[in-house]
């Protein structure tokens, strides 16, 4: 048997923590606005940051790919603007990724801002604090469960993806072919020993992540 | 000086109705809003906040508007230098003791006050706990100098004792007197209780569907110098028995139980579950309805 090569692993978890990063820093404030807006039309931005989890991930990849080609206005602009070239580079992977994880984290992290108790927030502005302040120290610290769960969720979520992947990345070897599509590869090629260790890890390090995650979880409940 | 003048419509259990009040507070009184619950208390003490928006109206305290519709001043609560202690304690559970207080400071060299603060309501050992693991009655007393610990131009407490038993809601008022008597900052107390009313304010004003349908000393308000009475205690009637040509009334006071005598003509409009007012004169006890 020939000796795994670990590149596509590496891909793959690198991936995960460019997209997860990124995820904490705009699902974070935008699951805020989508918890606390009364804005009319808040239900369409709901509804987009859900759509990733009922249309087929090659449907969003399908339309990213026609976004950022170089024939595209977007895609052209890019490149030539700010020498970033979206399709088919590990750039269009998290930006795909980002996209497509996006519900995983803003819609517990939402679920438990609307649950939080507005007399605690109201109280922290009556002691002076704006709501950045209020935000940082007593919204987000209360509501570090659902915060895990969305970085957990959302970790596990881009490791094992693979229809934005392919469409936007083009399982290039050495620059976007993730674990998932090294899978889908070997297998074409007949490789079975090698789809085989590759499923073997994606299936181990998924079952590590989310078994600490939820005994993490049950520690936090009793300790609560 | 405080002046509030405010108008907001409401909808209540019992259909729709409009807060219209106009009141001032002079100095550095201790006054409460006395009412039932749906009479807009709490939306009253909101407005003051800056919490609730009123319709329309004008809110100054000393020579700062904190509110006029006219001119479009709405400052937020932020601005408005108040502190307000709520029913349900609101200390923030992620904090210690310690971490809520100083979350509260304007000036880090208040830093010290904590300790000070601490002890006077005799809290100093529990200073790294989190709240979760104090009882009502020490969280609360935490809320409370935790809204001294900001300093505020004006006080609000919005029945702050409601959850407590008797005992410590006794203690609890001697404590807000002690701290109001020390500070000196103007206060307005909501409450629905009069038992409360009796021991601490110097003025009341009593809400009835959003409007205030009297305003006095306590004394006043409730006709009590008529009185005179030496001590005197609100409760709950439990039990109305006939004794030949008198009636013995058993009253629920706090915890205590007390049987007083009442006379025919007395006892004829009460019903068990009244809420009466006991005092005695030098020699016997007074019963009356409230």
């Amino acid at each position: 048997m020939m000796a795994l090569d670990w590149g596509p692993l590496l891909i793959s978890l690198r991936l995960a923590v460019v997209t997860t990063l990124i995820l904490l820093v705009i699902g974070l404030p935008l699951a805020y606005g989508l918890a606390f807006s009364k804005r009319r039309w808040n239900f369409l931005l709901e509804s987009m940051v859900s759509l990733p989890l009922v249309l087929p991930p090659t449907v969003l990849g399908f339309y990213l790919l026609l976004l950022f080609s170089s024939q595209s206005f977007m895609g052209h602009f890019l490149e030539k603007y700010f020498g970033v070239k979206v399709v088919f580079s590990f750039t269009g992977l998290v930006v795909g990724s980002v996209l497509f994880s996006l519900p995983f984290m803003v819609n517990p992290v939402k679920a438990a801002f609307q649950s939080f108790p507005a007399r605690l927030l109201e109280a922290s502005y009556a002691l002076g604090r704006s709501k950045r302040e209020t935000f940082f120290q007593v919204l987000l610290p209360n509501v570090r469960p659902a915060v895990l769960s969305g970085i957990v969720m959302s970790f596990a979520h881009t490791l094992g993806e693979f229809g934005v992947v392919l469409m936007l990345g083009g399982n290039i070897p050495g620059e976007t072919r993730v674990a998932s599509l090294a899978i889908y590869s070997e297998v074409e090629n007949l490789n079975y020993g090698q789809a085989h260790m590759y499923a073997g890890v994606l299936v181990c390090v998924s079952m590590l992540i989310l078994g600490v995650f939820y005994f993490l979880n049950r520690r936090a409940v009793q300790i609560f | 000086m405080i002046k509030i003048k405010v108008k907001k419509a409401l909808v209540s259990s019992r259909g729709p109705f409009q807060i219209n009040i106009d009141m001032n507070i002079p100095g550095k009184d201790l006054v409460t809003l006395f009412g039932p619950s749906g009479s807009g208390k709490t939306t009253i003490l909101r407005m003051i906040a800056g919490l609730t928006v009123p319709d329309e109206g004008l809110i100054t305290v000393d020579d700062e508007v904190w509110f006029d519709s006219d001119k479009k001043i709405n400052r937020s609560v932020q601005e408005r230098q108040i502190s307000v202690v709520f029913q349900d304690y609101n200390l923030f559970p992620n904090m210690t003791v310690r971490e809520n207080l100083r979350y509260a400071l304007q000036d880090k060299k208040d830093e010290g006050l904590i300790n000070e603060f601490l002890e006077i309501v005799h809290l100093s050992g529990l200073a790294d706990r989190l709240p979760a693991t104090l009882s009502g009655g020490q969280q609360q007393r935490v809320a409370l100098i935790r809204a001294f610990l900001r300093r505020p131009k004006l006080f609000l407490l919005d029945e702050p004792l409601s959850a407590l038993d008797f005992e410590m809601r006794l203690k609890l008022q001697d404590e807000i007197q002690a701290l109001h008597e020390r500070f000196m900052i103007p206060t307005v107390f909501v409450t629905h209780d009069l038992g409360e009313i009796f021991k601490l304010s110097q003025r009341i004003f009593v809400l009835e569907e959003g409007k205030i349908s009297r305003s006095g000393k306590p004394g006043e308000v409730f006709g009590e110098d008529m009185l005179s009475g030496k001590f005197k205690f609100v409760g709950n009637i439990l039990t109305l028995e006939k004794e030949d040509f008198i009636y013995i009334v058993t009253v629920q006071i706090g915890n205590n139980i007390t049987k007083v005598v009442a006379t025919e003509d007395e006892a004829r409009d009460w019903r068990v579950g009244d809420r009466v007012l006991v005092s005695a004169k030098a020699f016997n006890p007074i019963i009356m309805k409230v």
